[in-house]
């Protein structure tokens, strides 16, 4: 416990607070405490959050509405291929392979599972990019297209993206595709453009069952915070240490 | 001062030239905002931001529709925001006579969620498509904004039980006996002398089925005066089966 105190001496403390003193008083002088409180206020600061979703699979009932809205919400092509977010259906027999299946993202319904083979479970799993904490994305990038923005949520600069496809290969959980009219690198921005607007993403805001929960980390009055309380969640391929952002409860050991 | 050795001056030439060369390229290459957060354009994050919001939230759906969300709030769909079956709505909200989202009255609509199918939770209600009143709009039986399970009025089938039941599976379902018949109180204590009575006029049916009755629009629709006019509606009609011809 000992080493882990802050290496800072009180002499090296008082000798920094002496230098700032000049900055801090001119300060005072050219902003007043009304102007700062209110700038504070209107002002959206991506320092102070850290986004995050739930996801319940006992609640989610396969009916893409989620996935549906995602396409709507941000012109992602209608086409098979391409999804920020889709619905995958994991049926289990009593021995042997969990069978996984997603036609068209689960936007159309799923058809009747084949009656004459034995299940012992089925249930469906929306997928997403998980935000990683760690995202190998970011890291493979030659050019640094995809980053983490100050507000947990990893970006895609489309803008700047060269398309060179390093960050699908190197997402673990296949969150990436490259859009074919931009021939960029595309996925889920957590609906950036609304959630710095105070807004749910689309795909939260069109759940019937409300299985998706859309938060703050670290922050007690946040829907996930509620959700990872009163939950036993896991996040996918917890093994790889991407550390995800998409939190997952009654998950059994099949899903990843 | 001692001489510098005369290969340094081409050497720094060549240097300051590649210095020079560098920064030059990083000023055109490298764009504007990159670097002032991390290893990313700052600006493409406002870019990102400014996207066009197509989903309105339903809470702003209350603002107009507060009559449909007060009931809708007491019952079972209150969860299920507004745009998941009208679809999305900011443009509504901006220009409401421009635009109007849609109003599905089919029954794939519904079973999108209330399909059968095995991997759903048990909990969740759910029918199978090609037996439950195949081809019918679930909107006829089943009012969206308050979904209670359709109950046919059971008054009188514990004598009627006949009628009761063909009615049951009729377009009539919801009606009660009444409706139609009316019954001296104390019919049901001494039913063979205080009869309930028949109806006695086209009227009666006109008050739903005429093209002037003020009533919902799934109701069909005839021209009284004209249809048939010299008959009653039950010489044609069976009411408590009509579409039993
Ligand atoms: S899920 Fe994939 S795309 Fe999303 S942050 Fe992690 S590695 Fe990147
Ligand atoms: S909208 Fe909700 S219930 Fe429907 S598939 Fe998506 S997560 Fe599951």
């Amino acid at each position: 416990m000992e080493q882990d105190k802050p290496k800072i001496q009180r002499r090296d403390f008082l000798r920094s607070c002496f230098k700032k003193l000049p900055v801090l008083v001119s300060a005072a002088y050219i902003i007043s405490p009304d102007e700062l409180l209110a700038s504070a206020s209107d002002d959206y600061n991506p320092d102070e959050h850290n986004y995050a979703m739930g996801i319940s699979i006992h609640k989610c009932i396969g009916c893409g509405r989620c996935a549906d809205a995602c396409k709507t919400e941000n012109k992602v092509p209608r086409d098979e291929h391409f999804f920020r977010t889709w619905i995958e259906r994991y049926i289990i027999p009593p021995d042997g392979e969990a069978e996984v299946d997603s036609p068209n993202g689960g936007i159309d319904g799923f058809p009747k599972a084949d009656e004459k083979k034995e299940i012992l479970r089925t249930y469906f799993v929306p997928k997403l990019c998980n935000h990683c904490e760690n995202p190998p994305c970011v890291q493979v990038c030659p050019v640094g297209a995809t980053y983490t923005s100050r507000d947990g949520v990893v970006l895609v600069d489309s803008s700047y993206c060269v398309g060179c496809r390093y960050c699908i290969q190197a997402c673990p959980y296949g969150a990436r595709y490259l859009h074919p009219e931009t021939h960029t690198a595309d996925k889920c921005t957590f609906c950036y453009h609304r959630i710095v607007k105070g807004m749910r993403p689309a795909c939260v805001e069109v759940c019937p069952t409300q299985a998706r929960v859309f938060g703050e980390i670290g922050k007690r009055n946040s829907p996930l915070h509620r959700f990872i309380r009163f939950n036993d969640t896991i996040v996918l391929k917890q093994w790889l240490n991407t550390k995800p952002k998409v939190y997952y409860s009654g998950a059994d050991g099949e899903v990843r | 001062m001692k001489k510098v050795p005369q290969q340094i001056i081409p050497l720094a030439i060549i240097f300051i030239v590649a210095i020079a060369a560098l920064v030059t390229a990083r000023h055109f290459f490298v764009p504007e905002t990159f670097g002032d957060y991390g290893h990313y354009r700052a600006a493409s994050v406002d870019e990102i931001a400014s996207q066009e919001v197509v989903y309105a939230g339903s809470i702003i759906c209350n603002d107009c529709h507060d009559d449909i969300y007060e009931t809708k709030m007491n019952f079972d769909h209150r969860g299920v925001s507004c745009e998941v079956c009208h679809g999305p709505a900011m443009a509504h909200t901006e220009e409401p006579d421009e635009y109007t989202p849609r109003i599905p009255r089919i029954r794939n609509q519904c079973t999108i969620c209330h399909g059968y199918n095995s991997a759903r939770p048990s909990g969740f209600p759910q029918v199978v498509e090609e037996v439950h009143n195949p081809g019918r709009p679930c909107l006829e039986c089943h009012n969206p904004h308050k979904p209670l399970l359709p109950r046919a009025p059971q008054a009188c089938d514990a004598c009627h039980r006949e009628i009761a039941l063909q009615k049951a599976v009729s377009h009539h379902t919801s009606l009660e006996c009444k409706t139609c018949h009316d019954a001296p109180p104390d019919h049901m204590s001494n039913p063979r002398f205080a009869r309930a009575q028949k109806p006695t006029s086209r009227a009666l049916c006109g008050k739903c089925h005429d093209t002037e009755a003020d009533v919902s629009r799934g109701i069909p629709r005839i021209k009284l005066a004209t249809h048939n006019e010299n008959y009653l509606c039950w010489d044609c009609h069976y009411p408590h089966h009509p579409e039993a011809r």
